[in-house]
């Protein structure tokens, strides 16, 4: 099942008693999500991510736009006709239930010809556990289980009346380091096998990143870019989505374009063409850095760390907007005589990649295009 | 799925059930919230009524147009209401004081100091809780009468200082203050009594306040212990006053100056409460019980 | 080694003792002495002597006829009011807590019963029911607007006076128990209804399947303290009927206690005792009941 969102918006009332003016949660939103695929909506908190999944799931009523699953429009309808499975942020589990118990409560609900006896019931119940791999934990309350087996439930929970639409809130935000990668990579599993359109909600862009076949980066309820996750990566529209997306983060700095070349402080640090002179953001992605003695790009070395594989130089610029400048640099760019003696305080030089640099308009912070010479 | 109507269809048979389901609530609140205020309504226009047009109704009238205060007048004058009261706040705060002393040492010694037997201690206090006040009166009783401390304040407040609730309400809120406090006043030298006076104490004001507002409610409207210890007027409190006015104040029939005395005796537990709502709700809320 | 000693434990004890004492005095030893007292046969209370021990105190009271009555009375309250007001109170506060105008301001008058003194209210509700030669009272005039046989509810037939003493009991206990219910309610996290509501569950049923487990412990709660309290009901019922209770045949089982003890029949502490201890072995077993019927009914 497709799900187009039209126009889509959202106030709430000010409760701000000296400013009157609604709140926007979502902004015009006006996107499909394609049918059977997993759809990452991402953002900082507070930006309208989980509005925009209430809305869906017909918890909350739009101020304005239509929402269709299909061809239906379903904008009106409340969310038990609307064929939805849902997983909450705390799984939302009844503690005094049994999982079966748990599993069966929507099924019980099904009134007049969907309505089902008591074996399809449990035939149906047992399906969605063993999908989810808790046909062991039937009997158990949820205060027995721990967080990651919660998760389970919940979502066994939410796919036994086969919903058209899954949809997660933040499914990953309860549970540790080690239990979060496995379980993003059980809830990718479990959505190819049952090829169930599904949309969850984060706050964490690896998350997202990792299992999504397309994400949405949100920001104060605008949309800034939908696209597959390594596309958006690649290429994010604005300076907001390329500081949001990757760990490390990008590096950001003042620069300048002059006669077709970049400027950040006094080093020339690309040739490029197609830009008109004027100041620019410059955005360097960590792995856009190569170690280089003549390199065109110098930055005061402040320590190095490795990380196994891969080592982090991190240095300082001037012209750097963030407090230090983190480069990864590939083991086999690790040229020693530059870094393994280096002391402190010392010059590194660097040459950039120029796919990984980024160029963002000083009052748009929109992308500029530029072709490298 | 169906067609387009359908869904029209469905979302306004759910509003008009919502719509039903509103107004049968409300109207059960209100029935409810009208059986709960009816009495005060009918006390406060019953003691405004003159002796003679209270009387003179037969069939009552739910309203009046000539309201007097003569019945507050008599109710003072021609009873000793004024004595009730003053006997019950002399009452309410000595025990209430006395109380606060007894649990605050208390509650210190058990949630901040180490000593032998503490814990049995504590499990015996505890489950004083759970003693009747029923089975206790009954020696209490005999124990007073026998120091001859019947008809005096010191009878009427000594047994009635106890309460092993508040003691336990105020020992756990001490305990959730942070021992590093507690180390942090000892490297300076503090004293524990000091300790208790200015830190302690100070921080947990709004549990003591609670605390202070239902003893005094309790001690305002308590009524079996002052009659069984009290048969001379001169130590009455309103509880045991109201119930003397009723069997042989004003004569019987004097019902509008009855209910002036009524009105008068609840005026400062309503006035408390509407100041304290919030607390008096939250503290009740958290163990008090009544009924 | 005395500074020592009084920074340990004595200390400690010093700060408890006053605390000590008025519980040793007030609580403790009245408990045992009520036991005492109650198998002291023929107690006398001005010599503070007695003939033997035994178990004559408690047959006594068990065949004393007004004693009888004050156990029918009582039971014959509990056994109303408890059901009733736990019933209403939970559809009060289950409307209370589905709307959002006006809902502090009914909560602020529903609790007022519960800081008005419970002798000078009873009196208003006594006015209102009482028959008099003067007026039929306002409860009468309405029965007669409705076509009914007016009828005095405080000195007259046994089931009146049995009326208007619950519906006092109920209007006096009805506040701690919205209070209790309105905020177990309002404690159920909301993302349970949201969950049964996308999963297509009736409010009926989501009611019956997830509220009222959900606040069954607090449910319990209230019914076990209905119990003891309305097992120990005095006051409203001196409020209404005065203090002559056996002369009204409306005595409780606490009113009996006291009468026993002071008053016109007073100067029998061994069987206000006795009947005190009858009244509790009362309260304990239903108690037990009441706790072993709530360890299979509430969930977590």
């Amino acid at each position: 099942m497709e799900v187009t969102l039209k126009n889509l918006t959202k106030r709430f009332p000010s409760r701000d008693k000296k400013n009157h003016d609604d709140v926007i949660a979502v902004n015009n939103f006006d996107f499909e999500i394609p049918d059977g695929k997993l759809i990452g909506l991402l953002g900082p908190s507070g930006c309208g991510k989980s509005t925009v999944l209430n809305l869906i799931s017909g918890l909350l009523k739009p101020t304005d736009g239509r929402i269709f699953f299909g061809e239906d429009d379903v904008t009106d309808l409340p969310p038990e006709n609307r064929g939805i499975g849902l997983v909450f942020q705390n799984y939302a589990l009844y503690p005094h239930l049994t999982v079966k118990q748990n599993i069966l409560f929507p099924l019980e609900n099904l009134k007049g010809k969907d309505k089902l006896t008591k074996d399809q019931m449990l035939e149906k119940a047992s399906e969605a556990a063993k999908l989810v791999q808790i046909d062991e934990l039937m009997d158990r309350k949820p205060r027995e289980l721990s967080g990651g087996q919660q998760q389970r439930v919940a979502i066994a929970r939410a796919l036994v009346k086969m919903p058209k639409v899954l949809l997660l809130d933040e499914p990953l935000s309860n549970l540790d380091a080690r239990l979060r990668i496995q379980t993003r990579e059980e809830i990718r599993r479990i959505q190819r096998e049952t090829e169930v359109t599904t949309i969850f909600v984060t706050h964490d862009q690896e998350e997202a990143m990792s299992i999504s076949d397309m994400i949405v980066v949100m920001k104060d309820g605008i949309v800034q870019q939908i696209g597959k996750p390594q596309d958006v990566y690649d290429s994010p529209t604005n300076l907001f989505v390329a500081k949001f997306l990757g760990t490390p983060p990008i590096n950001v700095f003042d620069g300048q374009v002059r006669d077709n070349r970049l400027y950040i402080g006094d080093d020339t640090v690309l040739k490029i063409s197609g830009v008109p002179d004027k100041t620019v953001f410059v955005g360097i992605r960590p792995e856009g850095f190569i170690l280089s003695k003549e390199g065109a790009f110098g930055c005061r070395l402040n320590g190095v760390e490795v990380m196994g594989r891969d080592i982090s130089v991190v240095s300082t610029n001037e012209a750097s907007l963030n407090p230090t400048v983190r480069s990864i640099i590939g083991a086999e760019n690790k040229l020693s005589a530059q870094t393994d003696h280096a002391s402190e305080g010392s010059v590194v030089r660097f040459n950039l990649i120029p796919r990984k640099v980024f160029l963002f308009d000083k009052e748009t912070e929109e992308r500029i295009d530029f072709e490298e010479c | 799925m169906g067609s387009k109507t359908d869904y029209a269809k469905i979302e306004k048979s759910i509003k008009t059930r919502e719509t039903v389901v509103r107004v049968i609530t409300y109207i059960l609140l209100a029935v409810w919230a009208v059986i709960v205020l009816f009495p005060f309504y009918w006390m406060i226009l019953t003691s405004v009524k003159s002796y003679g047009a209270y009387n003179s109704e037969f069939i009552p009238k739910f309203y009046t147009l000539s309201p007097t205060l003569q019945n507050y007048a008599d109710a003072f004058t021609t009873v000793s209401l004024g004595k009730y009261i003053l006997n019950t706040v002399v009452f309410t705060l000595l025990t209430t004081l006395i109380m606060l002393f007894v649990i605050t040492l208390a509650a210190f010694a058990f949630a901040r100091l180490e000593f032998r037997g503490k814990n049995v201690a504590f499990i015996i206090f505890l489950s004083m809780m759970m003693i009747p006040n029923e089975l206790v009166i009954i020696t209490n009783f005999m124990t007073i009468t026998n120091l001859n401390m019947r008809n005096s304040f010191a009878g009427l407040i000594l047994p009635s200082v106890t309460s092993v609730f508040y003691l336990y309400l105020l020992k756990e809120n001490f305990e959730q203050i942070p021992d590093s406090l507690y180390y942090a006043a000892k490297v300076d030298g503090t004293s524990d009594l000091k300790y208790l006076l200015k830190v302690m104490i100070p921080i947990s004001k709004p549990t003591l306040i609670t605390i202070t507002i239902l003893k005094v409610i309790e001690c305002w409207n308590s009524y079996v212990w002052p009659r069984l210890i009290t048969d001379d007027a001169n130590y009455f409190l309103v509880s045991n006053g109201i119930q003397e006015i009723r069997e042989n104040g004003f004569g019987r029939e004097n019902i509008p100056a009855m209910m002036a005395a009524v009105v008068v005796i609840s005026i400062p537990l309503i006035v408390l409460f509407l100041i304290f709502r919030k607390k008096i709700m939250e503290g009740v809320s958290r163990g008090g019980t009544k009924g | 080694m005395m500074k020592k000693l009084f920074n340990g434990s004595l200390k400690g004890w010093l700060y408890l003792l006053p605390a000590v004492l008025f519980l040793g005095a007030f609580m403790v030893y009245p408990l045992i002495d009520v036991f005492v007292y109650s198998f002291e046969e023929g107690y006398n209370s001005a010599s503070q002597t007695y003939f033997g021990v035994g178990s004559y105190n408690y047959s006594y009271v068990l065949h004393d006829p007004y004693f009888l009555q004050a156990v029918k009375n009582t039971f014959i309250l509990v056994v109303i009011t408890v059901p009733l007001s736990t019933m209403i109170a939970l559809l009060i506060s289950v409307g209370l807590n589905s709307i959002k105008p006006l809902r502090e301001f009914l909560q602020t008058v529903y609790f007022l019963p519960y800081v008005t003194n419970t002798l000078a209210v009873g009196m208003v509700f006594m006015i209102l029911f009482k028959k008099t030669a003067y007026s039929d009272g306002l409860i009468n005039l309405m029965i007669t607007w409705f076509g009914g046989e007016s009828v005095d509810f405080i000195e007259g037939p046994y089931w009146a006076k049995m009326f208007v003493l619950c519906f006092y009991t109920i209007w006096v206990v009805m506040p701690f128990k919205i209070l209790i219910l309105t905020s177990a309610l309002s404690s159920v996290n909301p993302e349970y209804y949201r969950a049964a509501q996308v999963d297509g569950t009736s409010k009926f049923r989501t009611f019956m399947r997830i509220t009222l487990p959900m606040i069954s412990p607090m449910f319990f709660y209230l019914v076990i303290t209905g119990f003891i309290g309305a097992f120990k009901a005095y006051s409203d019922v001196v409020a209404l009927f005065g203090t002559n209770l056996n002369g009204a045949e409306m005595n409780t089982i606490v009113g009996y206690v006291y009468d026993m003890l002071y008053g016109d029949s007073g100067g029998y502490p061994s069987y206000a005792s006795a009947a005190a201890i009858i009244l509790f072995a009362i309260v304990l077993t239903i108690t037990c009941i009441n706790l072993l019927i709530s360890n299979k009914n509430v969930h977590y």
